[in-house]
Formats: structure tokens, C-alpha cells, sequence
């Protein structure tokens, strides 16, 4: 078991993780990837062709998908149209950026040696990330677990909840997941943190 | 080639053109999954903030539900906006108070 990140002299972290929690990680990140990249960000601006064909751009409305909602908040809760343009000029940039930074994550794994089918026991990888890495990595640590939390359904202070499921209940496995994850990006901020 | 037809413009609205102070807010709303220190982190990277002050906004976050992170134009809050977004912080944006 990773006990996590650590700080590394000149600046940026460490981990070492087994074949299996690198390759979990890698399954989490290409999860997310998929997610952003998939559902295309397709504008839906009403039936007016003329609008439709001058709208060069990002989608107006909430995403349908409470995972896409969550990591695409609606910056205007009480004004619309001002909410619409946001999105438009920053929901693409940001689904680039979200899906950018798991990707590197994934690539990062894969340079330190996971291999594309983990067949092999006993794999053990070091990760080292700069500090400009290390911003990446969190970045995307945090989408995995809003992803992962908006899907379980987490709520404040309901660990009782999580404790209580029977082992065999699969929510029980991803939510150990992702208190997994929580942990790896504790670590990894104190070990950037000044 | 092209040049500009005179184009009927609304006459904008006084309120618009005031260049005094600060007149939108940047709001981040508290979430059951960011971590204290990672929203601490972010408003030290992303801020420049002292840790003093990010513990500060943070700990409002928190106990209040609501911080108000920071304050300037309608154009500086939309990018701060969009930063708190791509740190996977729940952030909007509000006209300040007055």
C-alpha cells in the first residue's frame, strides 16, 4: 500500500505505488478523459438556424450529466443569459484543461512503467513529479474524487453511512476508492505546500 | 477588405462606465469533497495569498458555506471564476454589496 507523497529536495513530490494502484489510478484518469471527451460540449441554442450557424462555439446550459454539472458549476446561479455566455467562452477550455491534466497523469504512470496490461505481480513504480506537475496531479485527484463523490452521492459528515454497507456492496469498494484518492491528494499537497 | 457601418449603439447605462471599486465578487461555496487543505493550497497558488488569509477564507467556506475570495471588474472575476472551475472548486459570481 502507497503511503502517499512525499516531498521531494528540489522542489515537487514522490510516491511509489504497486502495479495494481498505478494501474487503478491510470483506469480513474482514463474514466474522466472519456467522460470529458465524449459527450461532446455541443452548443444547444434553440431552433433559430441563424443562431445556431453564428454560435461557433461552447455549449450555453448545464450538462445534463451531474458529474459534467458539478465540474462545470454554473458561475451565475441567478442570471441566465450572463450563465449561458460564461459557459460558452469557458466550458470548452475548461473540459480541454480537466481532460489534459488526466491525461498526463496517465502518461506520467506510464513513463514510470506501468505497462499498458498490468500481467505482472510485484511491479512496483516511483513517481516523481515537479512542482508544475504536482498542480496537474491535484487538479485531476480532485476531479476523480468529484466525479467518484457526485456518483455515490456523498454528503457531509456520513461516514457512518460508508462504515455500515456491507462489504459486498459496491459502493462500499468505491468509496474506499475514493477515500484513497483523498488521501494520495493530502499527501500531495503537503508535500508542495511552502 | 472592409470597413465599419455606422451601427446604431444602445447609450450605455451610467452604472456600467463607473470604474470605481471593486463592483463584483468572486463567491466559493462549501462541497462535502474538497479537502481544507487543498482549498487552502488553491487560494495560496492561485491567489497569492498569505497561508494566514487562505486558512482564513477557507475556514469561512466551511463554517459559513460561502467565502467571498475575491473582488475587482466584471472581467477579473469571470477568470477568477474560471480558475476556481478548473481547480474543481464550486465557485460563482455575485455583484458586490452597494
Amino acid at each position: 500500500m502507497s503511503d502517499g507523497f512525499h516531498r521531494r529536495r528540489r522542489g515537487g513530490a514522490v510516491a511509489t505505488f504497486s502495479g495494481f494502484e498505478a494501474d487503478l489510478l491510470r483506469s480513474l484518469a482514463s474514466q474522466v478523459v472519456e467522460l470529458l471527451r465524449n459527450e461532446v460540449a455541443a452548443p444547444h441554442d434553440g431552433d433559430d438556424p441563424l443562431e445556431r450557424m453564428l454560435d461557433f462555439s461552447g455549449p450555453t446550459t448545464e450538462p445534463e450529466d451531474p458529474v459534467l454539472a458539478r465540474l462545470f458549476p454554473t458561475a451565475y446561479p441567478d442570471d441566465e443569459e450572463a450563465a449561458g455566455e460564461f459557459r460558452r467562452f469557458t466550458e470548452g477550455g475548461l473540459r480541454d484543461s480537466k481532460a489534459d491534466a488526466a491525461a498526463q497523469v496517465i502518461e506520467t504512470l506510464e513513463e514510470a512503467g506501468l505497462p499498458p496490461e498490468l500481467d505482472q505481480d510485484g511491479l512496483v513504480l516511483d513517481v516523481e513529479l515537479d512542482a508544475e506537475a504536482a498542480l496537474v496531479w491535484l487538479r485531476s485527484f480532485n476531479d476523480v474524487r468529484l466525479a467518484l463523490a457526485t456518483r455515490l452521492g456523498v454528503e457531509d459528515d456520513d461516514e457512518e453511512r460508508w462504515m455500515s454497507l456491507p462489504e459486498t456492496d459496491p459502493r462500499s469498494h468505491v468509496h474506499d476508492i475514493y477515500q484513497w484518492v483523498g488521501y494520495l491528494q493530502e499527501t500531495l499537497v503537503e508535500a508542495v505546500s511552502r | 477588405m472592409s470597413a465599419p457601418s455606422p451601427v446604431e449603439l444602445d447609450q450605455p447605462e451610467v452604472e456600467d462606465l463607473t470604474f470605481t471599486d471593486r463592483p463584483w465578487s468572486t463567491i466559493v461555496w462549501n462541497d462535502p469533497v474538497n479537502l481544507m487543505s487543498y482549498v487552502t493550497f488553491v487560494f495560496r497558488t492561485h491567489f497569492g495569498y498569505s497561508r494566514k488569509k487562505a486558512e482564513k477564507l477557507m475556514l469561512e467556506v466551511h463554517h459559513d458555506g460561502r467565502s467571498v475570495v475575491s473582488t475587482g471588474s466584471r472581467e477579473e472575476m469571470e477568470r477568477d471564476v474560471q480558475a476556481m472551475h478548473d481547480y474543481g472548486l464550486w465557485a460563482t459570481l455575485e455583484k458586490a454589496d452597494g
